[in-house]
């Protein structure tokens, strides 16, 4: 067992350990906060592969970004423990069981796939490197490139229509 | 490192998130479970995107840049995704004025 895979099942343990304490806690601060645990195991899955430059747009776009925008929102509405909705207990049973079914159908499917004897390739390539990455965004890529600069406008002047009190 | 393990892994991000949104009623958690949902899907990409690098490079492919679309892709998922959370905060918020809640459970006024 080498460092890769040591590394590789360290932060996969860590992922699924904080994604299942963002579904279980009761305070919805506590909720964000594992969820910015579970985006740094899953930048620290991309720097694994290489991928450097997605990495860092991860940390930056949404453990910076739209989690400290969520933190902001809850904070704005004071949520905590004590306001918290919760469901039934048979509601929550079935959700969890809905889950598990959907998940026993990906894995049983998985095991048709033939994929067994393909590998990624781990801590090599330079796909993932931004002089790779940037050359192809801005010749191949270019026009849907400036659409998603329309697309985030659009949102922005949504995003400001929506929030405004008339 | 397999790419069966890597699938296993997003599988099981994505379940976890789906379970997030069947079972709290909480808005602003469903919004962070689709959130997680959409990452596993990333992470996939990427992990398939370094696989289909390694197919080609094995196949004599000299260039290097096979799998860079993956990787794109990615990368526009989450210029999507940015976007997708400044308008639905937009909503909760809207939502949270009118009604004092944040639970699901009250919006339910396109039923009457």
């Amino acid at each position: 067992m080498n460092i890769i895979q040591i590394l590789f099942w360290f932060l996969s343990v860590v992922a699924i350990f904080s994604a299942l304490m963002v579904i279980t806690s009761k305070n919805p601060v506590y909720s964000v906060l594992w969820l910015i645990v579970t985006f740094f195991s899953i930048s620290g899955h991309y720097i694994l592969l290489n991928a450097q430059f997605l990495a860092i747009v991860n940390v930056i776009v949404y453990a910076g970004a739209i989690m400290v925008l969520f933190l902001f929102v809850i904070m704005l509405m004071n949520l905590n423990k004590e306001t918290e909705p919760q469901k039934n207990r048979w509601l929550k049973m079935a959700g969890a069981v809905a889950g598990g079914c959907l998940m026993l159908v990906f894995v049983a499917a998985l095991k048709d796939a033939g994929l067994k004897d393909q590998e990624a390739m781990v801590n090599e390539g330079d796909i993932g490197l931004i002089k790779n990455l940037g050359k192809e965004l801005f010749t191949t890529y270019v026009v849907p490139f400036e659409i998603s600069s329309i697309l985030f406008l659009s949102a922005m002047v949504g995003a400001v229509v929506i929030g405004k009190k008339e | 490192m397999p790419i069966n393990n890597y699938i296993l892994l997003s599988i099981a991000l994505f379940c976890i998130g789906i379970v997030g949104v069947l079972t709290r009623r909480n808005a602003i958690i469903i919004f962070m479970c689709i959130e997680l949902m959409l990452n596993a899907v990333n992470l996939l990409l990427v992990a398939f995107s370094k696989m289909h690098a390694k197919a080609a490079l094995l196949a004599g492919d000299i260039s290097g840049t096979a799998g860079t679309d993956g990787q794109l892709f990615v990368f526009f998922i989450m210029v999507v995704a940015a976007a997708e959370v400044s308008v639905g905060l937009a909503i909760i918020v809207m939502m949270y004025r009118n009604i004092h809640s944040v639970d699901v459970n009250f919006l339910n006024r396109l039923k009457h």
